[in-house]
């Protein structure tokens, strides 16, 4: 064999490497999923959804504590978020110091791991403010922690708006906020619905921050924000590793399914949303 | 002899330290139609958007000079921009139509004002559509998208949005460069009728155009006001030799 | 007339007003989040000494805080994870770039940007349930299926959605220009591919490989559910131990005296590492655009 036969030889096998890695992959993720689907399915019942919490184990209270976290965490990170990105994209003119700042704390804030904001709401929220362990305390680190994914993509949606709209309505004499509410705002509606979406989709995927900020009572229902509480996500690792794998692998299902429920809400808001509103661009 | 509407006196502006406009000193008649020519890039869309004060949106934009709108200091401290933009209306290049009902699009000024009541709102509309010729045209689907309509309509419902801001001044930055013969001349025409009550600065690339419509005009060339008269004057016996070169079309 | 200009002037400074004041939280968040940290974790580590912070035995109740066996064993279980997930993703992406049926592409990244959002306790079910048992059953020379190797081939899977659509994106970004070049000098699409496109695609992979290790660092749910959690050296794949967030999730039901301090001081260091990982991946980033 040639030198160059020799190449083309090598280049062959590693593109049947590559696509058995593809095969690979899909496997391994299909698996994964279709696993936890087989394992689960069957176990999923009354008892476990909506029953109380007593000889057999229930997600009664994990359903409510998630519920409750996720709109707490976006009832506060959506209006901080947006008027960061609003304030990042619509009037950067001057300060720019500023800006730099903030735009470095936002990325520096999505690259810590969750743990990290765990702890650092234990502190805050069950030591320093003496909630002890709350849905409250967990719902204000989620939104903490999802605030950076607000403002990044919310950001990009501000940006996609046509120029020419802001440069017409200032014209017709619209103040900056007029400008904001009437134009801006409205055209990027479905881009930052979709990031809110999102946002709460990591909210409710989230466990290693509620483990040190809500306390996994997986037994009692809460009665207020301020009691200790549990989620879907918390529920699934409690069941694991404390001998319920079959609970465990329906609730996982249960999470599964809102996951992809609300992937498919968000896709589905991009298509509805998204035509014929920025039509010239 | 009209009144000046607009008084430009040894205006200079920079982009960073680029300079964009040299030494410019212009007055411009109330009720007549004075058009900017030039070359792209010559200053003239800036030196529209100095009126209404639309380079404030751009960072590194600085104006010195003397600018005087119906007499008042428009750089002066203190000024509302917002006041000012009322009363200096702008029509852009291409037609940005909000993405709403036709009815909103032109209730978006007179909202801005607060005008709230149906009525009201629904004469203005209905005059100011009437005003641009679009009123028959629209009657019948106010509350249906602007964006369904031609690019001509567009650009005539801009006009009329503009409109109902009750401003004395419009601004049109190349109206019906991005628009089609007929409706070029739909504009046109408007433009004419307009005219009567309002003071009308348009730049535009078409020299036809210009020779059209315009009582006056004025040559920009790299940032400066080479030749400004009635536009007989100049197009038919240009005082410059570059006003001659560019409107016989040696360059540009 | 005159008033309303007034009302929409202090409308709009009282708007920008609350946008800004939207903006500073989120600086304030940050700066929180570091007081936080450092003011009870630093002071702990000075107390009870770097060298026995740093050092190898972790007993809370002779007051040793020791916390070298969870770095080596966060070292490890993301270097593992991340060889891993790149030599998988990697290989998926290049398959999905050319070498794959074209109809296939477009369903395939759907289903991956799908898989992308599940929750990690989902992969850390899946690891205790099947891969630790399988490892424990089949492979282990010890019968341990806990350990180094569990966590570091649940984190690999864990990691390969965003492995393989940024090293994606970034080969997709490569200018088609090259890649007809090379084909019309004779060279096969394979060699083009592997000589050509992934070389050009280099910061946007590396890029993806910064992003992975800084998720497999930081993951804790999926990592507790089967490391074991003893915090000892790690000697060997098959063996209970502990990462840094694992110490934190496991100190977390243990809590008392000095030892939610510890855990802190345990936050700082992972901190650290994720604040290098991060300011590695915007210089990466920048070096791209």
């Amino acid at each position: 064999m040639t030198r160059h036969q020799r190449q083309i030889r090598r280049a062959q096998l590693l593109r049947i490497f590559a696509q058995g890695m593809l095969f690979l992959t899909l496997l391994m993720l299909s698996g994964i999923v279709i696993f936890i689907l087989a394992s689960g399915l069957p176990h999923i019942n009354m008892q476990l959804l909506f029953g109380d919490y007593g000889k057999y184990p229930s997600i009664k209270p994990a359903l409510l504590g998630t519920l409750s976290l996720t709109l707490l965490a976006l009832v506060i990170a959506a209006p901080i978020g947006i008027g960061t990105a609003l304030f990042l994209t619509e009037y950067t003119r001057t300060r720019s110091h500023l800006i730099r700042a903030i735009r470095i704390a936002s990325e520096t804030l999505s690259g810590i791991p969750s743990i990290v904001y765990g702890i650092f709401g234990y502190l805050v929220f069950a030591v320093a403010l003496g909630f002890k362990y709350s849905l409250l305390g967990g719902g204000i680190t989620l939104a903490i922690m999802i605030l950076p994914l607000v403002v990044r993509s919310t950001e990009e949606s501000l940006l996609a708006v046509p120029q020419s709209l802001r440069e017409a309505s200032l014209a017709l004499g619209a103040s900056k906020v007029r400008m904001i509410f009437t134009i801006v705002l409205p055209c990027a509606m479905s881009g930052i619905l979709t990031s809110l979406i999102l946002a709460a989709g990591r909210v409710i995927s989230e466990s290693a921050v509620l483990i040190l900020t809500i306390g996994m009572v997986v037994n009692k229902m809460p009665e207020s924000l301020m009691s200790p509480g549990t989620s879907l996500a918390l529920d699934v690792y409690y069941f694991g590793s404390n001998g319920y794998p079959e609970q465990a692998a329906a609730t996982g299902v249960v999470l599964l399914i809102v996951m992809i429920g609300i992937n498919l809400l968000a896709v589905f808001l991009g298509k509805v949303f998204g035509k014929g509103e920025l039509m010239h661009g | 002899m009209g009144k000046n509407a607009i008084s430009v006196k040894d205006c200079n502006l920079h982009y960073g330290s680029v300079p964009a406009l040299k030494n410019v000193t212009m007055d411009i008649r109330e009720r007549k139609v004075t058009a900017l020519i030039g070359p792209s890039g010559c200053g003239k869309s800036t030196f529209l958007r100095i009126f209404n004060r639309m380079n404030d949106l751009i960072e590194s934009c600085r104006i010195t000079g003397e600018i005087l709108v119906e007499g008042n200091d428009i750089y002066a401290s203190g000024v509302d921009v917002i006041q000012l933009r009322k009363t200096v209306g702008m029509v852009f290049q291409k037609p940005n139509p909000f993405p709403m009902s036709i009815y909103d699009n032109i209730a978006f000024a007179p909202r801005t004002f607060g005008i709230r009541k149906k009525a009201e709102l629904s004469e203005i509309i209905e005059r100011t559509l009437y005003r641009a010729g679009l009123w028959y045209e629209v009657k019948d689907r106010l509350h249906q998208s602007a964006l369904g309509l031609s690019g001509g309509q567009q650009q005539r419902l801009c006009i009329a949005r503009a409109l109902a801001a009750e401003p004395r001044i419009l601004l049109m930055d190349e109206p019906t460069s991005a628009l089609d013969p007929i409706s070029t001349g739909t504009i046109e025409a408007l433009i004419m009728e307009l005219k009567a009550e309002y003071t009308i600065v348009i730049v535009t690339h078409n020299m036809q155009q210009a020779t059209r419509i315009s009582d006056k005009t004025a040559f920009f060339l790299l940032g400066e006001l080479v030749e400004y008269g009635g536009t007989q004057k100049v197009f038919s016996n240009p005082f410059d030799g570059r006003t001659e070169s560019y409107i016989t079309g040696r360059f540009g | 007339m005159r008033t309303i200009y007034r009302f929409i002037r202090a409308r709009d400074s009282l708007m920008r007003g609350v946008f800004f004041a939207c903006a500073l939280f989120c600086l304030l968040a940050l700066g929180c989040i570091c007081a936080f940290l450092l003011m009870d974790g630093l002071p702990f580590i000075a107390r009870v000494g770097a060298a026995n912070f740093f050092g190898t035995t972790w007993n809370l109740h002779e007051n040793l805080y020791g916390i070298l066996p969870m770095i080596i064993a966060s070292l490890y279980v993301t270097g593992l994870a991340t060889l891993i997930g790149v030599v998988t993703g990697l290989g998926t992406a290049v398959a999905l770039y050319k070498f794959c049926p074209k109809k296939m592409v477009h369903p395939i990244r759907q289903l991956v940007n799908l898989l992308a959002g599940v929750p990690s306790v989902i992969y850390g079910l899946f690891g205790m349930i099947v891969l630790v048992p399988f490892l424990r059953e089949y492979i282990s020379p010890n019968g341990v299926g806990y350990g180094v190797l569990a966590a570091s081939v649940i984190l690999g899977i864990m990691v390969l959605p965003t492995i393989v659509s940024v090293s994606l994106d970034a080969l997709d970004a490569v200018p088609k220009s090259y890649y007809e070049g090379s084909l019309a000098l004779g060279a096969t699409r394979e060699q083009t591919v592997f000589t050509v496109m992934v070389p050009a695609a280099k910061s946007g992979i590396l890029a993806a490989v910064v992003l992975s290790i800084a998720r497999a660092i930081g993951e804790t749910m999926a990592v507790i559910m089967v490391i074991g959690g003893s915090p000892v050296m790690p000697e060997s794949l098959f063996q209970s131990v502990r990462t840094l967030t694992a110490n934190i999730a496991m100190g977390a039901t243990e809590l008392f005296g000095d030892a939610v301090t510890a855990l802190v001081a345990t936050g700082v260091v992972l901190f650290v590492f994720t604040l290098f990982l991060n300011i590695s991946f915007s210089l990466l980033k920048r070096e791209k655009a």
